[in-house]
């Protein structure tokens, strides 16, 4: 345990609830654990786990209904949870900063960005507004941020999110504070950026000396940044260590679960299962008597229906676990099958081809007397999709990737270009004429909450199209096979008679697939299908589409933005970038010889929950942001970022054209990074 | 942004010609003949008489002639002659927009000044007696008959208590001042008259909180609502954590988000004050636009109609066209650079 | 452990006041207006009077047992043209907002989705109406049609549909952005379908709302009308046309006041349940 002079802060026995007219929400509920000065701290849980509301009652920033019920927040000898809201404030800002999830929001959109910094410094009365000022330009020339005497003249909504929350990160280290608080301040953001930002923030804490707490739901940003790491669940601490340990030998088994549910962008998949754990968190208004992962843990024991402490294991490591604190240990996760048979692609039968595809979509304009302007969204894109096949197509926000979804299932009409579903030409064909065809081509879409209609019943929800289709003709019928579909992604027939909020969001994405396959399609394009979902039931999801495929023979167009996702379940990956295909290539391949720099990159840039792993793996260091589909920079698109751009990427723009072993690749330089 | 002013003003005067059409071709299609109407049972049962009449007013023309007619005259600032007064329709209108323009002005001061805080307080302190107390007068200032309120007011507070003065602009028995603007209040000031200034601002006290009333209640119902949205915003937590002082949040942060939709309604409340006074008007005999209105409808007053409409669309237009600008002077988002 | 005195728990509401604090508002609300719709149906018997019945020898006499509310100029019972006078006011607000409603819906709703030149010509058609207050349109238009309750109705019809237009047109615009639409177009539903199926009972909310605070409005300004004689003619009991007939009357206050009131708490009443409703769907309020 660290020497008393040095800790920061100190945490015991925390217990924040949200006090509902329904009784209690016991978001926090039990929570301790030190910090020292200058040390980095990670939480990680998955949502509803209490880590943002244990980050909000530190500051003291709880929204009604909530409040610290019990419990204390010792720092730098005051408890923070008694002071009144004049000695708050002068905490707040001054020596413990914040940065939030959110940089869209996080800034107000009607003030400069100067007057939002020069203001957090001038509230302590450290700086005058001129001082303030000058302090504020350099810190956004540290932060990373160009042009900084011009751009701390700026609107919030003249920046792109990486720029707003290198702001953020302006404003937190103002004061110098003790301690900087981080909500999940990349979940917002692309993978490259995260990487920056990351690497910013191990910097600012080497550099200042501040110690940071950083919470995230993802172990691999966690595992990069911090020096220690908390894992919560359902309200409470259940495991406390270093990385390098709590990573590689974890001591509870939800800590092991979050480990094997994720998939790695660092290893090969020798099946595209994933270890999952049953069920739900509990509900925080009532959690269960003893340990509160228990109906949920493979390695439960009779003594788990005590509540277990969290009792160190060594000098760094404190577990919240019966079987471990009686020396039993997590195995690893069983395989069910143990060598797959994975659906072989038949080459020669394409089942979506698209050549040259455009979608140009013609912005508002600001005025009368000002020309229109054009996003090209998709710009050229080319690729083929072969029966039974699983594609991936990957690519930063704003790629072009989610139009391309929609332009191939018809639900945007292309500008230019040529899409065949199955030998059918149906890039110009009215929408009357593609409904036969919307049995064999589904979609499944990223917003488990907003894509099934909250007025329809489940039931409703899987017999509408069975009976558009005529699939079935009666509503006796349809119930009937609508009891089948529920059965087939995992849910009771009960389901049919609820409503969709009735559900959480694993549940809502199993619906959303159960009303795909209701029509028997041939072609799935899933629209990031499991990035509103939290690590486990991410797994659960990526299971069940996998179990799919080989049972009805499915072919998948999946769509994320999370690499080592894309290379567990994928056959081939097609790399996009503002629009344009990079790199097309064998899932195995693409990760182990990226041909294209802006793979590289993105490969270097997803972080691996691993700290000795990670120490090994190369670096590529990522220029800047991407640049706007509006005004796509000339010849090549990735050269405003690329590490080894010429002259010759400036003028000529390089075609997509074979590398070695059939992989595709559109660089001057192929494999050069 | 000066290219924005433009193009916002070249719309707002294609709106303004499009409203005049409408009505043009509104008035022209209804039934009601106004030279019957304007001439009386006895003068209209001559077929000569009424035949000069419409020659006189141009009634007899086409429909396109009269409108084009109508549009050449308008560029003038000449609407006609109004069929019941006998008078150019601008020199009516000369005579009564002052009175409502100073009525409407007056209530919709005392609207942001009661509404504004009343709101903002409401949705800082919510649930508490405030809040309670600005739902209360909101419900009351849009529920509360207009004329019926007027009434009594005019019954309790002159009649009985005779703490105000009766009806009109001034006391039956004082001096109208000169003619500057037509506004009393701006020309006893301007003739150092404060006798009559005094007389004046009494008279506008009860019609002005009459007027008022419902406006009142939709600012505070917006401005509660807007700071309520604003304060439940991420960045309004930021500007928490960085210390600042309760008030600094509210004011400096808050505040300046929730008045763009109060902006845009306080532009409609004060374009409504200006053309729809004409009930406060009838019931305190306030010789204004609205009586005039009023009057020139039942009347079937065409050229009176087709001027007020025009006038009414173009202030409409008018406040919307500043209430456009005033939007984009408060949010930078608005005019992207 | 260290309990804050600031921090500790507050107590729990009662089911009783957290229902009151929920559904008070509205509940009251409803009571008046079912009152008031109670007492239009029902107005022969409830009130003791002929509201028509002309009685000279007993004008302007004030409130007392025989007549609660004292007679008119006419020497007409108040009590009984004010029971009498609901049935007007509320056929006609009923009238002007679903007809209106339904016609405005319809219409920003079809518009929006369709998009393109229908949607914009509809905004400039709205715009335009807009630039009219609508008091003063109606009243142009009364007064051209001539004086009567149904040309009144008519007059307000053209004025009211603008604004249920510009809501369904936003709620749509809202709607079909989220995904489950985009889900109903990929499983291959038609145009017809989504939108009267789909999108609509999903906006169908804040519509209710609207037509609910817009009711008290509409007979609000059907009795503005009356007051100024565009609407309805005499000897029709209305509550506008009541509070006219008795505004000279300051020292025989009864006349005006008792109609005004009427006025007063019907619209109340329907601003009640409409805010009700509102908190009830907005999401902030019902977490607490």
């Amino acid at each position: 345990m660290p020497a008393p002079a040095d800790i920061l802060l100190q945490v015991r026995d925390l217990r924040t609830w949200f006090l509902t007219d329904a009784g209690p929400v016991r978001a926090v509920d039990g929570v301790s654990f030190d910090l020292r000065a200058g040390e980095t701290l990670g939480i990680v849980g998955e949502s509803g786990s209490g880590k943002s509301v244990c980050a909000k009652s530190i500051m003291r920033l709880l929204d009604e209904p909530a409040r610290i019920v019990g419990g204390s927040i010792l720092f730098q000898g005051r408890d923070l949870a008694n002071l009144d809201e004049a000695a708050i404030r002068s905490v707040r800002g001054r020596e413990i900063a914040m940065v939030f999830q959110d940089p869209m929001t996080s800034l107000n959109p009607v003030l400069r960005i100067a007057r939002q910094l020069v203001e957090a410094m001038t509230a302590h009365g450290r700086f005058t507004p001129k001082a303030a000022r000058l302090r504020a330009i350099d810190l956004l020339r540290r932060m990373g941020v160009g042009a900084p005497e011009r751009a701390i003249n700026s609107y919030p909504h003249q920046f792109s999110g990486g720029m707003r929350q290198r702001v953020m990160l302006s404003m937190g280290f103002s004061n110098e504070p003790a301690l900087l608080i981080a909500d999940e301040p990349t979940t917002a953001l692309d993978v490259t950026i995260q990487a920056q930002i990351l690497e910013l923030l191990r910097e600012l804490n080497h550099d200042f000396g501040t110690a940071v707490i950083l919470i995230s739901h993802d172990l691999g940003v966690i595992a990069n940044v911090c020096q220690r790491i908390l894992v919560m669940y359902a309200g409470e601490v259940v495991e406390e260590g270093p990385p390098e340990e709590l990573l590689s030998d974890p001591r509870h088994p939800y800590t092991w679960a979050l480990l094997h549910a994720a998939p790695r962008i660092d290893a090969t998949a020798t099946d595209r299962r994933l270890a999952t754990i049953d069920g739900q968190p509990p509900d925080p208004r009532a959690w269960p008597d003893g340990c509160r992962f228990r109906a949920r843990c493979p390695f439960a024991i009779a003594q788990c229906a005590d509540h277990p402490a969290l009792l160190p294991i060594n000098d760094t490591r404190a577990s919240r676990c019966w079987v471990t604190q009686q020396g039993g240990t997590l195995r690893p996760p069983e395989r069910a099958h143990p060598a797959p048979t994975m659906a072989i692609a038949d080459a020669r039968q394409p089942l979506l081809e698209v050549t040259d595809l455009h979608k140009h979509f013609v912005l508002p304009k600001d005025g009368y007397f000002t020309p229109a302007r054009v996003l090209r969204a998709v710009d050229g894109v080319s690729l083929t999709v072969h029966r039974g096949e699983t594609v991936g197509l990957v690519g930063e926000s704003g790629c072009g990737k989610s139009t391309l979804a929609r332009l191939v299932t018809r639900l945007h009409a292309p500008t230019a270009g040529k899409i065949v579903f199955d030998g059918i030409d149906i890039s110009q064909a009215r929408q009357s004429d593609i409904r036969p065809l919307r049995r064999r081509m589904q979609m499944i879409f990223q917003d488990p909450y907003a894509s099934l209609n909250p007025r329809m019943s489940v039931g409703e929800i899987l017999a509408g199209p069975l009976l558009l289709h005529r699939i079935v003709d009666s509503r006796s019928a349809a119930s009937g096979r609508v009891g089948e579909l529920l059965d087939l992604v995992g849910l009771p027939a009960t389901a049919a008679g609820r409503f969709p909020h009735e559900f959480s969001g694993g549940q809502r994405q199993r619906i959303s697939i159960a009303r795909a396959l209701a029509v028997g399609p041939d072609l799935v394009v899933a629209d990031e299908p499991i990035s509103a979902l939290d690590v486990n039931i991410q797994a659960q999801i990526i299971n069940l589409m996998v179990d799919l495929q080989e049972r009805l023979g499915l072919t998948y167009l999946f769509i994320a933005h999370d690499l080592a996702v894309v290379r567990h379940v994928c056959d081939r990956i097609i790399v996009l970038y503002l629009g344009k295909v990079m790199e097309i290539a064998r899932a195995a391949d693409l990760f182990t010889r990226p041909l294209h720099p802006y793979t590289s990159t993105l490969i270097a840039a997803a972080p691996v929950p691993d700290p000795r792993i990670e120490r090994t793996r190369r670096h590529v260091p990522m220029k800047g942001e991407p640049p706007s589909a509006v005004n796509p920079p000339s010849g090549c698109r990735f050269r405003t970022r690329c590490p080894i751009a010429q002259p010759r990427c400036t003028v000529e723009e390089p075609v997509l054209q074979p590398g070695v072993a059939g992989q595709m690749v559109a660089c001057h330089f192929p494999g050069a990074l | 942004m000066i290219r924005y002013v433009f193009s916002r003003l070249a719309t707002s005067i294609v709106l303004v010609l499009l409203a005049t059409l409408v009505v043009f071709l509104i008035a022209n299609t209804i039934p009601g003949d106004p030279a019957l109407a304007a001439l009386g049972d006895e003068q209209a049962s001559d077929p000569a008489a009424v035949s000069a009449f419409r020659a006189l007013y141009g009634l007899d023309k086409p429909l396109w002639e009269q409108y084009w007619r109508f549009l050449q005259r308008l560029a003038h600032g000449d609407f006609g002659r109004s069929i019941s007064s006998r008078r150019a329709v601008m020199a009516d209108i000369i005579d009564y927009a002052p009175a409502t323009i100073e009525l409407a002005t007056i209530a919709f001061l005392l609207s942001l000044l009661i509404g504004l805080p009343l709101g903002i307080i409401a949705a800082v302190r919510r649930d508490s007696w405030v809040d309670h107390l600005a739902r209360a007068v909101a419900l009351i200032g849009v529920s509360a008959p207009t004329f019926w309120l007027a009434f009594i007011m005019l019954a309790i507070f002159y009649g009985y208590l005779g703490w105000a003065p009766g009806t009109g602009r001034l006391d039956p028995i004082a001096f109208a001042p000169d003619r500057i603007t037509g506004m009393l209040l701006i020309d006893t000031i301007i003739l150092g008259d404060w006798e009559t200034f005094r007389d004046a601002a009494a008279h506008l006290v009860l019609p002005s909180i009459v007027l008022a009333s419902a406006t009142i209640g939709l600012i505070t119902r917006t401005t509660r609502a807007a700071m309520l949205e604003a304060l439940s915003q991420d960045y309004v937590r930021v500007a928490r954590a960085k210390g600042l002082l309760a008030r600094v949040v509210i004011t400096g942060h808050a505040l300046p988000n929730a008045m763009l939709p109060v902006v845009t309604l306080g532009g409609l409340a004060y374009a409504n004050l200006l053309t729809g006074a004409v009930m406060t008007e009838t019931v305190f005999s306030w010789p204004g636009l609205g009586r005039y209105t009023f009057r020139s409808a039942v009347s079937v007053d065409f050229p009176a109609i087709m001027a007020i409409t025009t006038i009414v669309a173009a202030v409409f237009v008018l406040v919307n066209f500043l209430v456009d600008l005033s939007y984009a002077m408060l949010d930078p988002r608005v005019v992207k650079k | 452990m260290s309990l804050a005195p600031a921090l500790i728990m507050p107590r729990m509401a009662s089911p009783t006041r957290r229902w009151v604090r929920r559904y008070g508002l509205a509940a009251a609300g409803a009571v008046i207006v079912i009152v008031w719709v109670l007492a239009a149906i029902f107005a022969p018997l409830v009130s003791p009077h002929d509201p028509y019945l002309v009685n000279v020898v007993n004008r302007l006499k004030p409130p007392s047992a025989l007549h609660w509310l004292g007679t008119d100029a006419l020497g007409r019972d108040v009590f009984t043209r004010i029971i009498y006078g609901a049935r007007i006011s509320l056929a006609v607000g009923l009238v002007v907002v679903l007809v209106g409603g339904l016609f405005g819906t319809l219409l920003g709703a079809v518009a929006a989705y369709a998009r393109g030149w229908a949607e914009e010509a509809l905004m400039r058609v709205t715009d335009l109406v807009f630039c009219f207050p609508p008091i003063v349109l109606a009243m142009a238009i009364a007064a051209a049609l001539g004086i009567g309750t149904v040309n009144t109705v008519i007059a307000m019809l053209v004025v009211w549909w603008p604004k249920f237009a510009r809501l369904a047109r936003s709620l749509v615009i809202t709607q079909r952005s989220l995904e489950y639409v985009e889900a109903a177009q990929s499983v291959g539903f038609g145009p017809v379908h989504i939108l009267g199926r789909q999108i609509i009972p999903n906006a169908v909310g804040p519509l209710i709302v609207l037509v609910t605070l817009d009711l008290g409005h509409a007979i609000l300004v059907f009795a503005g009308l009356s007051f100024l004689g565009l609407g309805v003619v005499p000897p029709t009991a209305e509550w506008g046309a009541m509070v006219a007939e008795g505004r000279e009357l300051v020292q025989q206050w009864w006349v005006a006041t008792f109609p005004g009131i009427a006025i007063l708490t019907v619209v109340m009443g329907f601003n009640f349940v409409g805010d009700g409703i509102r908190d009830w769907l907005d999401p902030h309020a019902r977490t607490r």
